[in-house]
């Protein structure tokens, strides 16, 4: 679990990780509203099957259900 | 805006004077021609004057108003500013009021999620960043300006005509006193983010307009907290909007906060409203004690500048040239370059050392500098106020990862103003030197201050106009006195600081080794970096930044 977590984190440099938050921030206005939900969903199974490996995929599931309030 | 009951000038803390419009020679019929007119007598447009000042060159200085800045407006001066306040002999008070600061820190839904540190070596001898209210930064520059014989300063002077001519400027100016012309070679338009100078020549800004509204307000309260930059995202205070905080002196704090999209701006300036608010901000940083409001006003985020910040015998300093979003603090901090640029290119030329042809590099490197700034603050306005669903969805998913992982927490990063460089400027002629040097101050860029062996900092021991660093240690050579003595026949005031290049702190810095030599330009910039010095460069160096 350790190991993953240093994974996402040392993955990609500053600069690359900022570029990616941009495009991101671009495409979500590019979906649209209505469409954004989706969009991001095959976002992340796109990057799922690109990652390959099950056990990094769900640890980021988890990752990401943190810290969201209702 | 100030509290109801209390007029502009009432402020907690600062006792603003009067200053009454002076009788002046041209109503008597005096009619020569000035050197320089500035409009403009804000922090800018005195720091200008201060420059000329320090050349020799006298300056009619005209602000409209009879007093200073009614809100505290810019608060942050970044440490180059302290190098210029410095250089025009206005610093001491400076030192004595403002706070400097280093750190900062950003908070998302309470926790702290970022930790800013400004670099601070001990080479240097000013902090990354000082504190103060506008209105002591324009009464300390006025005090200096009181005791410069140079400097003719006009009180409630309003400039409401100009012509251009071919070898001078008509400005007519409308006083209490009466109407009036003056005739002044070149016009310094320091007049500010509404420039009247700019509409009467018919000049635009180009650039972008940001959605995002700020309010600004200062309170005074006792507060424990040491000067830091703080920053709170979607904090319980201010939800749906960001939340800036900054110390000042006097007890007098500045709470910056965005409003919520489609939120009425004219509501949100209600006194009322603004009250509400600071409340519940200052329930965010656990202030249960009194406060008092001192003024407000609201803000949004612009990128915009002339496409040429000199037109003939006017040349732009300052908001009335750029306007830039407050978040990377340069919008006082560039137009005090601004105005220390063009104050010794100006003042070598009116003194006749230089030609009229260094005005040329002006814009280029000043407005250089603003696009420079552009490129920082759109992505740092993009994090403090998101333009679109898609910008503010990235941010809150960015931020919410921040609470757990590292790694997106430099989006959070305020991206202070880092020194401009001049390495494509036309007056850097060989920044190619660079590629002899492992490390060092590049061509172009600011000088880096260092220790000497006497505890003095070596930009202390440069000189108002070129200085040459050399490092030797030997005795000098026939070739390098006759180098020195031809470049002190190009600028009486040349300075050589001689350095050892083994083992002292400065040759490190500087990545020196014998013979090495470098060229600093009066506003301390490098115009070129020998690693052994070549005396037909250096000579055409000094040449191009006379404009010969």
């Amino acid at each position: 679990m350790d190991y993953v977590k240093k994974e996402l984190k040392e993955k990609m440099p500053f600069e690359g990780f900022e570029l990616a938050y941009e495009t991101l921030a671009e495409a979500i206005d590019q979906a649209g509203e209505k469409r954004e939900a989706l969009f991001l969903t095959k976002l992340a199974l796109l990057l799922a099957h690109e990652v390959g490996d099950i056990a990094r995929f769900n640890e980021a599931v988890s990752e990401a259900l943190e810290d969201i309030r209702l | 805006m100030r509290p109801s009951g209390r007029d502009t000038y009432d402020s907690l803390y600062f006792t603003y004077p009067h200053f009454e419009a002076p009788d002046v020679p041209e109503q008597k019929g005096s009619a020569i021609i000035h050197p320089v007119v500035i409009v403009g007598g804000g922090p800018i447009g005195m720091t200008a004057a201060l420059t000329l000042a320090k050349y020799g060159v006298r300056s009619v200085l005209l602000e409209k108003k009879h007093t200073f800045n009614d809100g505290s407006r810019a608060i942050c001066i970044a440490r180059p500013s302290m190098h210029i306040f410095e250089r025009i002999g206005a610093v001491a008070p400076f030192m004595k009021k403002a706070l400097g600061w280093q750190f900062g820190r950003s908070y998302f839904q309470g926790e702290q999620i970022f930790r800013l540190e400004m670099p601070h070596p001990s080479s240097e001898k000013f902090l990354p960043m000082y504190n103060l209210q506008q209105q002591y930064i324009e009464q300390y520059l006025y005090d200096a300006i009181a005791s410069q014989p140079l400097i003719d300063m006009r009180w409630q002077s309003e400039v409401s005509e100009i012509h251009n001519h071919a070898d001078r400027m008509t400005v007519s100016i409308s006083s209490p006193t009466g109407s009036y012309q003056i005739e002044a070679r070149y016009v310094l338009a320091a007049d500010g983010a509404r420039s009247p100078m700019r509409s009467k020549l018919g000049l635009r800004l180009h650039g972008e307009n940001y959605e995002g509204k700020y309010v600004i307000a200062d309170i005074r309260m006792e507060h424990d907290f040491p000067t830091e930059r703080r920053a709170f995202f979607e904090s319980p205070g201010n939800p749906g909007g960001t939340v800036l905080i900054h110390k000042q002196p006097d007890n007098i704090w500045r709470i910056d906060y965005q409003l919520k999209d489609g939120e009425s701006e004219n509501e949100a300036m209600l006194e009322h409203n603004i009250r509400l608010r600071i409340q519940a901000i200052l329930g965010d940083i656990n202030h249960d004690g009194d406060w008092e409001l001192e003024w407000w006003s609201v803000y949004s985020a612009n990128t915009l500048c002339l496409e040429d910040y000199r037109h003939g015998r006017v040349i732009f300093i300052g908001d009335s040239a750029h306007i830039v979003p407050i978040f990377g603090v340069r919008g006082l901090n560039n137009g005090l370059a601004d105005a220390h640029n063009i104050g010794w290119k100006l003042g070598l030329i009116l003194n006749g050392n230089a030609s009229e042809a260094l005005l040329d590099s002006y814009s280029p490197e000043r407005r250089g500098a603003t696009l420079d700034v552009f490129l920082n603050a759109k992505k740092s306005t993009r994090f403090m106020t998101p333009p679109t669903r898609g910008w503010r969805l990235a941010r809150e998913a960015a931020l919410s990862l921040s609470l757990r992982h590292e790694f997106p927490r430099g989006l959070a990063n305020p991206r202070q103003m880092q020194p401009y460089s001049y390495s494509s400027s036309p007056l850097t002629r060989f920044a190619t030197r660079d590629t002899e040097f492992a490390s060092g101050p590049v061509c172009g860029s600011a000088a880096a201050n260092a220790r000497l062996e006497d505890k003095n900092f070596l930009l202390d021991h440069c000189g108002d106009g070129f200085t040459a660093l050399v490092f030797t240690s030997e005795k000098t050579s026939s070739i390098l006195e006759d180098l020195l003595i031809d470049l002190k026949k190009l600028d009486h005031r040349f300075k050589a600081v001689f350095i050892d290049p083994h083992a002292s702190e400065v040759a490190e810095i500087y990545a020196a080794g014998e013979g090495t030599f470098y060229l600093l330009r009066p506003d301390l910039h490098i115009a070129g970096r020998w690693k052994s010095f070549k005396t037909d460069e250096i000579l055409e160096s000094i040449k191009t930044c006379l404009g010969l």
